[in-house]
């Protein structure tokens, strides 16, 4: 179904092959370039040619274990948080038809976050794998909250409307974050420290094994993404319309409700919930390339993953050996910038 | 659940201490009688009042209070957050013990006319001050002088134990997430902790960051490069097994020199970060950690 090409207005000229391939290439380079660099950088002087030494053991070269245990392991989760986040953006502000919708606004990461609070507060320690018991705690109370609001927003019998889902998610939010004040009084303060650091976001996940207990999540999330960006065309002009041209509504809705949130809950069990990337990225990339989903979502994906590892490397750098949380970068950057765009193009 | 570790208020004070102020302490001299009913919403000043003699005076005390013992059977009257100034009011007292933010509650309590004694976080010449002004506000100034002799004396026993032997580079961790190495607070190059580990014989790693903490990252742990790792957990005992998962957990950083020669020591108890009286059992504490030494 090549619905979108009608939807869109600026970029109409050229067929949507030549269009995606393009901007791919722009929004692919600049993520793998900022990637490869974002490692080389940080608040301490390392020699490469020391760091990829292989005569010296692994164990003793500072070198290498900064590189390797420190800057790519941080690298690579914030490349995966900011293209999650960004495109999970993309998909709620679509599937809602509200600019304004985040990753966080139908409850997801404060069910996260509520999780994790218990989770610090009651000391749990479970590993298993690569898990530990935050992440874990998180990723369980995010899923908890999508299928209560995905209830709420389906108890009455009716199929899932997105103004239900919408008021659910944002009152969840809201009782989500007085049950995290309520445990932050009543925790000690050791405990609120360490919940209040989980809170700001943080990217320094100290190895792979984090990496990759998300990763499975995150591929199946955007497996599931791929399916959407010709109905989310559609939907984003409203549930009618994409129903007079053959959409599924309520099966595209589920799917995006579902896959977006999938991709939310391994984002912030991984780093923790980091703002600002899920509204500005989608807005700002809409702004280059237009509102063609099909270009929107990957593109958001790519320019998420470097707007994030670019803040991280400013969070990491600017004030070393002291940090500034990135969640503080991400929305000092990406507001100012942000609105900048949004003046100069009228 | 705030039951486990509840000593830990002063490590708030410690943490919180741009919100804390830096106000100073404000006796009201009221040429009275020396105070009868005490209030202390600060545990280590809690500690302090009973070291010094003070403690029968003490009729209520915060929710975190833990130590000395007796401390249990006295009611208790919320803590930095949440004090409950009717209860205290209606306590009755002569003095009441808060810290510098709790500026609502002082104002009341100046209103009903009762002396307060605001708390003041700072180094160890400032936890020596506080107990030689309490021991004057409460008539008890011989014994604060004895209190403050006998920790400067054990201080000085550690500094002559520890003299003469090389000064490792060392890291003291007070908070971080369980089994992970996320989320870490470690004493940066000011206040009591800093202190007390300069005076163990250890060179604080991070003594150039201006700051009494410090949540340091991946790479900057590799790059200070810690010759020993001091990791004081308050939240209640560890079992061995507990003890030997968390000194693996910095088995990541095999780079750094203390992990590579086992030199991450694991200290449980809750009076290491509390800035009372017992600052100077700490201290051998943290020589006993570095140095493998006990003073006398």
């Amino acid at each position: 179904m090549n619905h979108a090409v009608l939807l869109d207005r600026t970029h109409a000229t050229r067929p949507i092959r030549t269009r995606l391939t393009m901007t791919l290439a722009v929004f692919g380079s600049l993520a793998v370039v900022t990637c490869l660099l974002a490692p080389l950088v940080g608040s301490t002087h390392i020699s490469l040619a020391r760091a990829f030494d292989r005569s010296i053991p692994f164990s003793e070269n500072v070198d290498a274990q900064i590189f390797f245990v420190a800057r790519l392991p941080r690298v690579m989760a914030g490349a995966l948080v900011g293209a999650t986040l960004a495109a999970a953006g993309v998909v709620f502000q679509a599937m809602l038809r509200n600019p304004l919708a985040t990753p966080f606004t139908l409850g997801v990461s404060a069910g996260a976050s509520l999780a994790a609070m218990l989770a610090i507060i009651f000391g749990a320690t479970l590993t298993i794998g690569p898990f530990s018991a935050v992440p874990m705690a998180s990723f369980a109370g995010a899923t908890m909250a999508t299928g209560i609001v995905y209830w709420l927003a389906t108890a009455s019998g009716r199929a899932m409307s997105t103004s239900v889902l919408l008021l659910a998610g944002v009152t969840l939010n809201s009782f989500f974050s007085a049950l995290i004040m309520f445990a932050q009084y009543l925790a000690d303060f050791a405990q609120v420290y360490r919940a209040a650091r989980w809170l700001m976001g943080d990217l320094d996940v100290g190895g792979f094994d984090p990496i990759v207990g998300a990763v499975p999540f995150v591929v199946a999330a955007f497996a599931l993404f791929a399916l959407l960006p010709s109905s989310l065309n559609l939907l984003s002009v409203g549930a009618d319309a994409a129903a007079a041209r053959g959409v599924d509504v309520a099966r595209a809705q589920r799917l995006a409700f579902f896959s977006a949130s999938l991709a939310t809950s391994a984002a912030v069990s991984l780093a923790g919930p980091i703002g600002f990337i899920g509204i500005v990225v989608p807005h700002l990339v809409r702004l280059l390339v237009g509102v063609d989903h099909r270009i929107v979502l990957p593109a958001s994906a790519l320019f998420g993953a470097a707007f994030l590892v670019a803040c991280d490397l400013v969070a990491r750098t600017v004030i070393a050996p002291v940090e500034i949380p990135v969640g503080v970068v991400t929305a000092l950057i990406g507001g100012p910038f942000f609105l900048w765009l949004l003046v100069r193009k009228g | 659940m705030a039951t486990r570790a509840k000593g830990l208020i002063a490590l708030a004070a410690l943490l919180v201490v741009g919100a804390a102020g830096q106000a100073g302490q404000t006796t009201q001299p009221r040429a009275a009688a020396p105070p009868r009913r005490i209030v202390s919403l600060v545990p280590a000043l809690t500690e302090m009042l009973f070291a010094i003699g003070a403690g029968p005076q003490v009729v209520a005390v915060s929710s975190y209070d833990e130590f000395p013992p007796e401390v249990k059977k006295l009611p208790r009257v919320g803590a930095l957050l949440d004090p409950d100034s009717e209860r205290i009011l209606a306590l009755r007292p002569d003095l009441v013990i808060l810290y510098g933010s709790q500026s609502e509650v002082q104002t009341q309590f100046a209103r009903a006319g009762i002396q307060a004694y605001v708390y003041r976080h700072g180094g160890i010449t400032t936890v020596l001050d506080t107990i030689r002004e309490l021991g004057a506000a409460t008539a008890h100034p011989t014994e604060a002088a004895r209190v403050i002799r006998d920790i400067q004396t054990r201080l000085d026993a550690v500094r002559a134990a520890v003299k003469g032997r090389a000064r490792p580079r060392v890291l003291l961790v007070f908070e971080r997430q369980p089994r992970t190495l996320r989320d870490l607070y470690v004493s940066g190059g000011e206040g009591f902790l800093h202190e007390m580990l300069e005076i163990a014989g250890g060179q604080n790693v991070f003594a150039d960051v201006a700051r009494e903490s410090v949540q340091p990252s991946t790479e900057t742990l590799l790059a200070r490069a810690p010759e020993v790792i001091v990791e004081v957990h308050t939240s209640g005992m560890l079992e061995a097994r507990e003890v030997a998962d968390e000194q693996n957990v910095w088995s990541a950083l095999s780079s750094i020199p203390a992990v590579r020669n086992k030199r991450v020591r694991i200290l449980t108890a809750d009076y290491l970060v509390v800035p009372g009286p017992r600052l100077a059992q700490a201290t051998e504490a943290f020589a006993q950690a570095i140095h493998g030494v006990r003073p006398q």
